[in-house]
């Protein structure tokens, strides 16, 4: 599990041996799993494109929709829902931020600082990992309650005046981005780990020789040697933040409401198709062009 | 490493590591500690000490049968996605073949794709096909998901093993076949392992997807969502706190396993 | 018949290669070559990285299919025998253990996989043989370098197949432990005896001392091939004059053949050949002489009699490695010359800025035809080699 998520960094290191071998078992050991992604990942977006073109039947019933060619769909639901398509960019850009913030250090630490006493260094590791098994509602729930406003925490900030009397930390914008940052850490700080663990710690002293300041050999020579990690683990950040609803839904309002919350009310509360359809091939399209802009400025093309 | 400046480092770095392990591990010491809160519908504020819930974690209504559906979710999901990616992540490293950039898009996009737009993509489709959401679905959505990243897992392994061992089985006169299951798969194993795990937890710990897609089927996650809003019982937090205890049991386990080997192989 | 190779495995047989030729797209990397390889011999493939030896083997070992030409073992055909159907093995350069297996199984894998009884017991042997009886139950990741070279050797070798292959077997030890374990290969083959091993290397000290027949390969061609002392004494090109060992090389012009001697007129000197070491017996030529066969001579002395005398030139640098002295000398009109001599303390020789002259017994020099490979990295290179090791016979 450490090993996986970690994706791009694993390819970077090893030189990839010579493929060889007939086409033929290729095509066997490809064709089951190509054609499963075919079926139910290529076609559904397809699908997902026709209906977001739909247009609903005026006196139907409830979601009753018709093949149409209705461009106005994305104009409408652009137009209308623009303020959740910028909040969910920004609190997802900002989760990311700080999950880099707290996972890269905390990867260090686990990857180099203690690399000379495994045990500790595989407990570290456990730690980041269990919390996948709790089940993340459980646990943003759990935030939500020790935030709340009756709680001890809010209580305590409330006495020593951090917090002013009738604040909250529940409920806010705040909120929200730090349960995203809290909830996609792990995604951010495996595959800096997994690229830190490989790090040759010779290349550091070499570093430290060159340019005598730990600062300047942080960033000429260990951050760039990380690189790949980084890209790895903010895109295992933010493509989930981005879309999730989960964390607004739980400590947030509607005015914290980010675009997975208007694509998940517009397919079960309002069921209306073709608008969730319309919403959710933007979405895609506009994190497809952000990733890749992104992959191609920090010149890890081969990420998969 | 002995530099004066360094010393900042030195002693701030683990100060910030253990405060960001404190915020990591908040909100499962609070699960934890609810757990054993007797509370009665809503387990909002703490009440009285009880082991009751820990005796009987299925005393609430449905929190088992969610808990069975997600296992049972999980396996049938780490099954499928295992098996199909592992295959796929062999052809990638060990054949030539046409269309491998495709290929590789066609197995990132999935990854890039925020959950939203896959479920509400394959529930579009399930609806069309008039599939009813249900059980089914869950696994095939789970599978689908799930194949990318153990393909990356997969990929990530045979890239570190020396492309020269399949060659030498052969040399040695182990036809194809032998050679695959005597060298290639054993020294796989340990990604597929990884592949494995990775695909249990991502199936087991999934939410947007599987909402979309599961009709009147509920998963441990899903009822946790559908019942805070009258209040989750004090069993969920036994189920939640239990499966956070046995996988850090399972690996710790394992280290120790590990580094007692080392220590063995090192006396020999 | 590949079946039948396999039902009786070992015992010599010669490896043919007739008309090789193995394209990689555009590139060329063995072209048509052809080679027979006595069964039981010591045979070294030399020549420098990218020449294509690893291609070659490869090919024999069934790993690549040649773009043309045929494989023959013992006068069998197995051009397109699949690997595990060839009474061949191979040390892989990178030694390829299974790190899953311990030693002993890594070793038994061959025996296991054509079912042969005792297939431990004979693992014990050939562990025993390359003395690592001891560390049978290890895994090979936990071995030395040296070691793992050998369990690579053992688990090839206890197969007892017709013909052995070593892919630069020896390239990742050092210094000492890869003379040692030259001594050590010798051993093992005369011990085992019939096995044709076939050994790839760039290193040509080491497949001079090692083999009874050398190959040097260039450019996916064999430039000459024959025993070590005839490829030192007579090279046939200029390529194999400098790499193996090396050797100054004097362009000139055959002016004419008297008594089994050639005259070369070279800028104006008239350097001696016999005409049964020359290449070639007219035209354009290249007069080429060892560095350790040149005698300087200093300024008032006299020279050998009978010999052929370059200079004066001027010593340009001097540097001592122990057992020999190198001495660069400039001779206008023929560029910089290299002279070995022997420390015989015999006082100290000559100091650089000196004026001397160059002699040599004719009878030492030889005529090739082409062109003088330029001074470039890979001759120097060469010449390190050769420097070290290189008294030659
Ligand atoms: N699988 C391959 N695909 C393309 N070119 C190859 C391949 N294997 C070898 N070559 C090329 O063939 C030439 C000879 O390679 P090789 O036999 O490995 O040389 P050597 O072992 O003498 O160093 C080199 O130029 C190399 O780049
Ligand atoms: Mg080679």
């Amino acid at each position: 599990m450490t090993a996986a998520l970690t994706s791009a960094t694993a390819e970077a290191g090893a030189p990839p041996p010579p493929p060889r071998g007939s086409s033929r078992i290729a095509w066997l050991l490809l064709t089951p799993g190509l054609a499963y992604l075919v079926l139910f990942f290529v076609a559904p977006v397809a699908v997902l494109l026709l209906t977001s073109l739909y247009e609903r039947v005026p006196d139907g019933p409830v979601g009753a929709t018709r093949p149409a060619l209705r461009w106005e769909n994305y104009t409408d639901a652009l137009v209308t829902y623009a303020p959740q398509f910028g909040r969910s960019f920004l609190y997802a850009f900002i989760a990311t931020v700080l999950a880099l913030a707290i996972g890269y250090p905390l990867a260090y630490v686990i990857a180099v600082r203690c690399r000379n006493r495994p045990l500790l260094q595989g407990l570290l590791l456990v730690l980041v990992i269990a919390p996948f098994f709790t089940s993340f509602i459980l646990r943003t729930i759990a935030w939500k309650q020790i935030l709340a406003d009756e709680s001890l925490v809010v209580a305590v900030l409330k006495t020593i005046s951090l917090l002013p009397d009738d604040a909250r930390l529940t409920a806010t914008p705040t909120a929200v981005v730090a349960g995203l940052t809290y909830n996609f850490l792990p995604f951010m700080t495996l595959p800096i780990y997994a690229n830190l663990e490989r790090l040759d710690l010779r290349l550091i002293e070499a570093g430290e020789d060159l340019y005598a300041n730990p600062a300047e050999t942080f960033r000429r020579v260990t951050l760039p040697l990380s690189m790949p990690g980084i890209v790895a683990g903010s895109l295992l950040t933010f493509i989930p933040a981005a879309g999730d609803y989960v964390n607004s839904a739980l400590l947030g309002t509607a005015s914290t409401a980010m675009i997975g919350n208007v694509i998940d009310s517009r397919f079960f509360r309002v069921v209306d198709y073709p608008t969730a359809a319309a919403l959710s091939v933007l979405l895609m399209a506009a994190i497809l062009l952000l990733v890749a802009a992104y992959v191609r400025r920090s010149g890890t093309d081969d990420l998969l | 490493m002995s530099r004066p400046q360094f010393s900042l480092g030195k002693y701030l770095l683990p100060v910030y590591a253990v405060v960001a392990f404190i915020y990591l591990l908040t909100p499962i010491a609070y699960t934890f500690a609810f757990s054993f809160n007797n509370a009665g519908r809503s387990n909002l504020t703490w009440q009285r000490f009880t082991w009751d819930n820990w005796r009987n974690p299925c005393g609430a209504p449905a929190v088992c049968e969610s808990v069975v559906n997600s296992v049972a979710i999980a396996l049938f999901a780490t099954l499928g996605s295992t098996v199909l990616g592992t295959m796929i992540a062999l052809a990638l490293v060990r054949y030539r073949f046409r269309f491998r950039s495709a290929t590789n898009l066609l197995l990132f996009l999935p990854m890039a794709t925020p959950e939203v737009v896959l479920g509400a993509a394959l529930l579009a489709q399930f609806l069309n096909l008039r599939v009813n959401p249900g059980f089914t679905t869950i696994v095939i959505a789970h599978i689908m998901f799930c194949i990318s990243f153990v393909v990356v897992t997969v990929k990530a392994r045979v890239a570190t093993l020396d492309p020269h061992l399949g060659e030498a089985a052969s040399d040695l006169y182990a036809s194809p076949r032998v050679a695959f299951w005597r060298v290639t798969f054993p020294l796989l194993l340990p990604g597929i392992a990884a592949a494995a795990m990775l695909a249990f937890s991502l199936s087991f710990d999934d939410f947007i997807i599987t909402n979309f897609n599961s009709g009147n089927t509920d998963t441990f996650p899903k009822f946790v969502y559908v019942s805070a809003t009258r209040g989750i019982p004090a069993q969920a937090n036994v189920i939640g706190s239990a499966m956070f205890l046995i996988a850090l049991l399972v690996v710790l386990i394992g280290q120790v396993l590990a580094a007692r080997r080392r220590a063995a192989a090192e006396a020999r | 018949m590949a079946a039948d190779l396999l039902a009786a495995p070992g015992g010599g047989r010669d490896l043919e290669l007739v008309g090789i030729t193995k394209r990689f797209g555009e590139a060329v990397a063995v072209d048509d070559l052809s080679l027979r390889m006595p069964a039981g011999s010591f045979f070294a493939l030399l020549g420098p990285s990218g020449c294509g030896k690893t291609t070659m083997l490869r090919m024999v070992a069934g790993l690549e299919v040649p773009t043309a030409g045929q494989v023959l073992i013992g006068g069998d055909d197995v051009t397109t025998t699949r690997p595990y159907r060839r009474p061949v093995n191979t040390v892989f350069q990178s030694y390829a253990l299974f790190p899953h297996l311990d030693v002993l199984e890594n070793v038994a894998f061959g025996l296991r996989r054509r079912r042969e009884r005792n297939a431990e017991q004979r693992a014990m042997a050939a562990l025993d043989m390359v003395e690592l009886g001891p560390l049978a139950r290890r895994r090979p990741t936990r071995l030395s370098g040296g070691q793992q070279q050998r369990v690579a050797l053992a688990r090839a070798l206890v197969n007892n197949p017709a013909v052995l292959l070593l892919d630069e077997p020896l390239g990742a030890l050092d210094l000492k432990l890869r003379r040692q374990m030259q001594v050590e290969l010798k051993r093992i083959q005369d011990e085992v005896g019939g096995t044709t091993f076939v050994h790839v290397t760039h290193d040509q000290e080491e497949a001079m001392t090692m083999a009874d027949t050398v190959a040097v390969m260039n450019a996916g061609r064999i430039e000459q091939l024959g025993p070590p002392q005839e490829l030192y004494d007579l090279p046939r090109t200029p390529f194999v004059a400098n790499f193996l060992g090396r050797s100054n090389l004097l362009p000139g012009t055959v002016v004419e053949e008297r008594d089994g001697l050639l005259g070369v007129d070279a800028a104006g000197t008239r350097l001696l050949v016999p005409a049964d070491r020359a290449v070639a017996r007219s035209g354009q030529v290249l007069v080429g002489i060892r560095p350790e066969k040149v005698h300087l001579v200093a300024a008032g002395a006299d020279e050998p009699a009978d010999s052929t005398v370059l200079g004066p030139g001027t010593v340009a640098d001097v540097s001592f490695s122990g057992v020999s002295t190198e001495y660069l000398v400039d001779v206008a009109g023929y560029g910089r010359m290299s002279v070995f001599t022997q420390n015989l303390g015999a006082g100290p020789g000559a100091m650089v800025g000196e004026q001397v002259r160059l002699a040599w017994s004719p009878r030492h020099a030889f005529v090739l035809v082409g062109d003088a490979p330029a001074a470039g990295p890979l001759e120097r290179e060469a010449a390190t080699v050769g420097a070290a090791g290189g008294t030659g016979p």
